[in-house]
């Protein structure tokens, strides 16, 4: 037997039974596409989580004043009312702790800001020194940023977030240079900051900074922070920089029983435990829905290609009668398989992820479509098609030729 | 052509044995018309099998063209079937969803040596000799009548040119009239294109069409004879 003949037909098998092939090809496809769309929301929104923890800075405490509160309501940024932190106390943390490397006091409120041209927005002002740009590992994208100079001589500049800038002088717009009205008083525009992706919490890119020198005489009045960020040495001595910040803000507002602490620290080792817990979670929920469809998808494709061994095998008795040899027919049964486990593989790989960019485009949740997604849900699939296509087959071909006519 | 000698066939089915042909022993010369006849349990169908090439007997020897059949392998049998074999089976066994020239083109594509342009006219001739309407030629097999599906099986046999075509049953699924056309179709590859033809089946009415009657019984020969019909041709002339 030619390949041309081969080819012809497999080619003529598959056209004369359309609603066969149609409804094989079509398990085929559901179960690989929707495996490779779940895989990437999932893998997405691990990305997005882990990028939201980056957004957070490395080997952070955070002093937010106020009492003992729940990890939750602290990560909405420390934005308290409480006034129990001053800039003397991040003073006396910065020159005592040994372990903390820098440490950056911030001063916050949500604020009215209008342009020149009248655009306007509300968003938050972070009163900051220079020691948050290495906190918060935050990159400039056009200008520079707040100098501790500019924090001394309590300067009316301003940098904004790319997400402020969007809003009030278009996409990547260059405002450097520009005037910026915070309340009553104009700052200039020094510089923009490169996004740091992330969206919800710890987003990094929907805001302005100015100098806290500038931020407290002008905006809130007081000698009052919102909160410290200390950046420790090491990983290992986030433990030990805790309690000593905690000890040294005890001595200085003169509270003896630790339990009545007005201020509170955060170690950021605990915010990404819990994020990490809540993304494992997340995959491995995603993994087995992916998982299940696949299995579902592999059932159709089985039952698809047993359901038709009863004909097919009266069709290799009547072609092994005529003269056609065991090798041919085997062969012959393992291209369809594969020809239809290719067809569908691919239209399920293109149905998937053509599902994962509407996903993003109309939720806005990040996709990430894998090679190695891709891979295990056309491997798993091919594998199921072509056996069960195959295996069959190759039992019929192995029959003598009458029983094969018989079977029933 | 064929000589069969001592053919012995024995089914095990679990503890017992089943003698389904005994010591069965035949020639049969080229360009014969040949009827194998007995009533079901007979052994007919084995018999057909082990001279179709379909099934090795257990025990004696079965010469085809001088050749020993139970020395050779699945896939010298499948290449003997290709090339020396034709069938014509009861229940058609037509590809259905195919046109009646690719059905009749079938075997022509496990040979290999036939050129893709010599295929439509080979199963066309075959068509012809075995007389379906050239309007049908185009039609799908299974919009077609039985005594149809049965002449484009009969085209099937002949295309590659066997010495042998084997007959089984092929009229049990039609009606009389139908039934005889396709005998005399038959009757007509024998006179006219010398084609050796063995007919198998229960009825002994059907068996008068062939010039010779091998009658089968518990698996054994008890008559081997010209027909009544030979006899009365032979006097005709």
């Amino acid at each position: 037997m030619k390949s041309v003949d081969l080819l012809q037909e497999i080619y003529f098998s598959l056209s004369a039974n359309k609603s066969r092939s149609f409804l094989t090809i079509l398990g085929i496809v559901i179960g690989i596409g929707s495996v490779i769309a779940m895989i990437a929301i999932g893998q997405g929104t691990a990305k997005n989580i882990e990028s939201s923890i980056e957004s957070l800075g490395t080997n952070l405490l955070v002093v937010s004043p106020g009492s003992q509160k729940s990890l939750g309501s602290v990560a909405r940024g420390g934005s308290g009312s409480a006034t129990t932190l001053t800039l003397e106390d991040s003073n006396a943390i910065k020159q005592q702790v040994a372990s903390a490397q820098t440490v950056a006091p911030t001063v916050s409120s949500r604020k009215q800001m209008k342009t020149t041209n009248g655009t306007d927005t509300n968003t938050s002002v972070y009163g900051i020194t220079a020691a948050y740009q290495s906190v918060k590992s935050i990159e400039v994208e056009l200008g520079s940023f707040i100098t501790d100079s500019q924090v001394k001589s309590v300067a009316k500049v301003v940098v904004l977030g790319p997400t402020t800038r969007d809003d009030l002088f278009g996409a990547d717009a260059n405002p450097v240079g520009q005037k910026l009205r915070i309340e009553s008083l104009e700052f200039t525009i020094i510089g923009v900051t490169k996004s740091k992706g992330g969206t919800g919490f710890g987003s990094s890119d929907d805001l302005v900074y100015i100098p806290l020198s500038t931020a407290q005489q002008y905006l809130t009045g007081s000698k009052s922070v919102s909160n410290i960020n200390v950046q420790v040495t090491t990983a290992d001595l986030m433990t030990a920089t805790q309690e000593q910040i905690t000890t040294l803000l005890l001595i200085r507002h003169n509270i003896a029983d630790s339990a009545s602490a007005d201020f509170n620290i955060v170690n950021q080792a605990d915010i990404m435990d819990t994020m990490s817990s809540v993304s494992d979670t997340l995959t491995l929920l995603l993994a087995a829905i992916a998982g299940i469809s696949l299995l579902v998808g592999g059932i159709g494709i089985m039952n698809m290609m047993l359901t038709t061994v009863t004909e097919r095998t009266r069709e290799i008795g009547l072609r092994k009668s005529l003269g056609a040899k065991k090798r041919e027919i085997n062969l012959q049964f393992l291209t369809e398989s594969v020809t239809l486990t290719f067809i569908g593989g691919i239209v399920g790989v293109l149905i998937g992820w053509l599902a994962a960019v509407l996903v993003t485009k109309f939720s806005g949740t990040t996709t990430v479509v894998t090679m190695s997604s891709v891979l295990l849900a056309f491997g798993v699939s091919a594998g199921i098609g072509i056996t069960f296509g195959y295996y069959p087959a190759r039992r019929a071909a192995n029959l003598n030729p009458i029983e094969a006519l018989r079977y029933e | 052509m064929i000589k069969c000698d001592k053919v012995t066939k024995i089914y095990q089915t679990g503890e017992t044995q089943i003698k389904v042909l005994k010591e069965v022993s035949f020639e049969i010369k080229k360009g014969e018309f040949l009827a194998i006849i007995g009533p079901s349990g007979s052994g007919k169908s084995t018999l057909m099998h082990i001279l179709g090439a379909l099934d090795r007997p257990t025990s004696g020897s079965y010469f085809l063209n001088g050749k020993n059949m139970l020395s050779l392998s699945d896939d010298e049998l499948a290449d003997i079937r290709l090339q020396q074999i034709g069938f014509v089976f009861q229940s058609f066994n037509l590809l259905p969803r195919a046109t009646v020239l690719r059905n009749v083109m079938l075997p022509l594509i496990y040979d290999g040596k036939t050129p893709r342009n010599q295929r439509q006219i080979k199963a066309e001739k075959a068509l012809t000799a075995s007389g379906l309407e050239k309007n049908r030629w185009h039609h799908l097999s299974n919009q077609l009548s039985g005594g149809q599906m049965q002449r484009v099986a009969i085209a099937r046999a002949l295309v590659n040119e066997p010495d042998l075509i084997l007959a089984d049953e092929p009229t049990g699924n039609l009606d009389s009239k139908t039934g005889d056309i396709v005998l005399e179709t038959f009757k007509n590859l024998n006179r006219e294109h010398g084609h050796t033809i063995i007919l198998i089946t229960h009825e002994r009415y059907v068996a008068q069409h062939a010039d010779r009657m091998i009658e089968l019984k518990d698996g054994q020969i008890i008559a081997d004879q010209e027909t009544l019909g030979r006899v009365l041709e032979l006097k005709e002339k």
